[in-house]
């Protein structure tokens, strides 16, 4: 859900149900990473309920587009190391067949 | 003198260190088109504009020095105009990711693994992390129904241990119960019936393998009246359409606890004592992470004789060890970097020791250690949680739109 102003698209709140450090953290990790951005931050207002806020302002930007490539970035990034590991691990099985007892 | 040394020592990172501050100005060129970055554009056009970062804010911000007093420059610097004034953009590039990015895998095998994840960033590390603890599921032991229970362990302590026992099944076969019915989709069910008949022993040790997996689901009746009268269909605790045996993916490969698992200690019974349970399970999770950064041993001068026999006994866990130069000479050298617990016993003993030792954590190097409960090999584990990362980022970005 967004919380921002009707009339300035730049500076926005964004609040995620159901989320916690781990999303919010990562994301404003991409987020601060986005030269677009002039702001952002992440707060959890109360540790019994399961609701991130995360603020986004940037330097003309719409908020909500960043917000959703800094999300894209992080899939991207999470993808590559996906594969990576994978690749990595299917090397080492190569390398050492008797060094590791898979069962498949 | 000392300078050369670090050098030496760091080598590969040293190097990679500068070809990365090189693609990333070269990068930074390519976007110059960008309307934002026109004046910053011009400046680095410039001849006399250092192009990286100075050798000691580069040491700032790929490394926390761990001093004998307090580590130092523990925060990572995330913010993308953090450099501009130098003329190095700090921005996030895909390419620059997939360039930097390693995994080399140090240990494998079916219950934990031991990988370096080399250019990643402590947020996404982090997330990796708290992800694999808490939302990557497993197949356990939720609800024990106790019929009998003679046996000196209290029914309450017995199912907590239940619940502990990993199961080796594959948790993505199953869906989430989430309060729905309990069916042979989404929940298994294990019946434990064993009695220690004086006659044939003084004292029996129940296993994990004891637990006897249901595949038609529970044999308990919900209620006891119902017992009594033989209705065409009494109403159980689970409602299962069909044997879980004879679905595809348990067809060959019935539901248990497999090698090691098996051996788990229930509880012991004494002469004539018996138990008499069903157990089914739903998601839990359970499973070790362990992230720890990479600790870089830096000799800043070179140690010699006397002072590097003394620097190696002072080692507990054996990070140096000497090799023989000419003329009769010792060298200390590091041989064994990743031993290093930070124990920081090697500065301990004031300042000369600090100038001559630097350990330092390496912000983008982590070492993931992944203990697998049985069901899935660490590495399955790993991916899930990268995929669950994906997915939360997924329902962000459709939520948006």
């Amino acid at each position: 859900m967004e919380h921002g102003s009707n009339t300035d698209n730049s500076k926005s709140s964004f609040c995620l149900v159901d989320e916690d450090h781990t999303l919010a953290n990562a994301v404003r990790f991409t987020l601060n990473q986005d030269p677009r951005v002039s702001f952002s931050g992440y707060s959890i207002p109360h540790p019994s309920e399961n609701r991130v806020n995360i603020r986004v302002q940037t330097t003309g930007a719409p908020a909500q587009e960043v917000l959703k490539d800094a999300c894209q970035d992080l899939m991207m990034m999470c993808q590559h190391v996906r594969s990576t590991l994978d690749k990595a691990v299917a090397d080492y099985k190569m390398r050492n067949p008797k060094g590791c007892r898979y069962s498949d | 003198m000392a300078r050369r040394d670090e050098r030496m020592s760091e080598g590969e990172e040293e190097t990679e260190a500068e070809s990365m501050s090189e693609s990333e100005s070269e990068s930074d060129s390519q976007s110059g088109g960008e309307k934002s970055r026109g004046g910053l554009d011009y400046i680095m056009s410039l001849p006399d504009v250092p192009m990286k970062l100075p050798p000691h804010v580069e040491l700032q911000r790929t490394r926390v020095l761990c001093n004998a007093d307090a580590p130092n420059h523990t925060d990572t610097i995330q913010y993308s105009g953090a450099f501009a004034s130098v003329g190095v953009d700090n921005s996030f590039r895909l390419d620059h990711f997939r360039d930097k990015f390693r995994v080399e895998v140090i240990r494998y095998s079916d219950e934990d693994m031991e990988f370096d994840m080399i250019g990643v960033d402590p947020a996404l590390a982090n997330a990796f992390r708290r992800i694999l603890i808490s939302e990557v599921p497993t197949m356990a032991i939720e609800k024990v129904l106790i019929a009998n229970n003679t046996s000196a362990i209290q029914d309450e302590v017995l199912a907590h241990r239940l619940g502990l026992i990993p199961i080796s099944v594959d948790p993505r076969l199953f869906e989430y119960a989430d309060g729905n019915p309990l069916n042979e989709r989404n929940s298994i069910v294990f019946k434990l019936h064993v009695r220690c008949e004086r006659k044939k022993h003084l004292r029996r040790t129940v296993k994990a393998s004891d637990l006897k997996w249901l595949p038609n689901g529970t044999e308990f009746l919900e209620s006891e009246n119902s017992n009594s009268s033989s209705s065409s269909k009494p109403k159980t605790y689970t409602e299962f359409t069909c044997r879980q045996d004879s679905l595809p993916e348990f067809l060959d490969n019935p539901i248990g606890f497999k090698g090691k698992l098996g051996d788990i200690i229930i509880a012991k019974l004494g002469p004539e004592e018996s138990g008499d349970l069903e157990a089914q399970c739903k998601f839990m999770l359970y499973k070790g992470v362990l992230i720890v950064y990479f600790i870089q041993v830096v000799l800043l001068e070179e140690i010699e004789d006397e002072v590097a026999e003394n620097l190696k006994s002072k080692c507990p866990v054996g990070v140096f060890d000497i090799e023989d130069v000419a003329n009769g000479k010792k060298r200390l050298t590091v041989s064994q970097p990743r031993a290093c617990t930070l124990c920081r016993e090697c500065i301990r003993e004031g300042e000369e020791w600090e100038k001559r030792v630097s350990l330092r954590r390496v912000k983008d190097h982590f070492i993931f250690t992944v203990e697998s409960a049985g069901a899935l090999p660490p590495d399955v584990l790993f991916t899930e949680a990268v995929k669950i990362l994906e997915t939360k980022c997924e329902s962000v970005i459709s939520d948006l739109s």
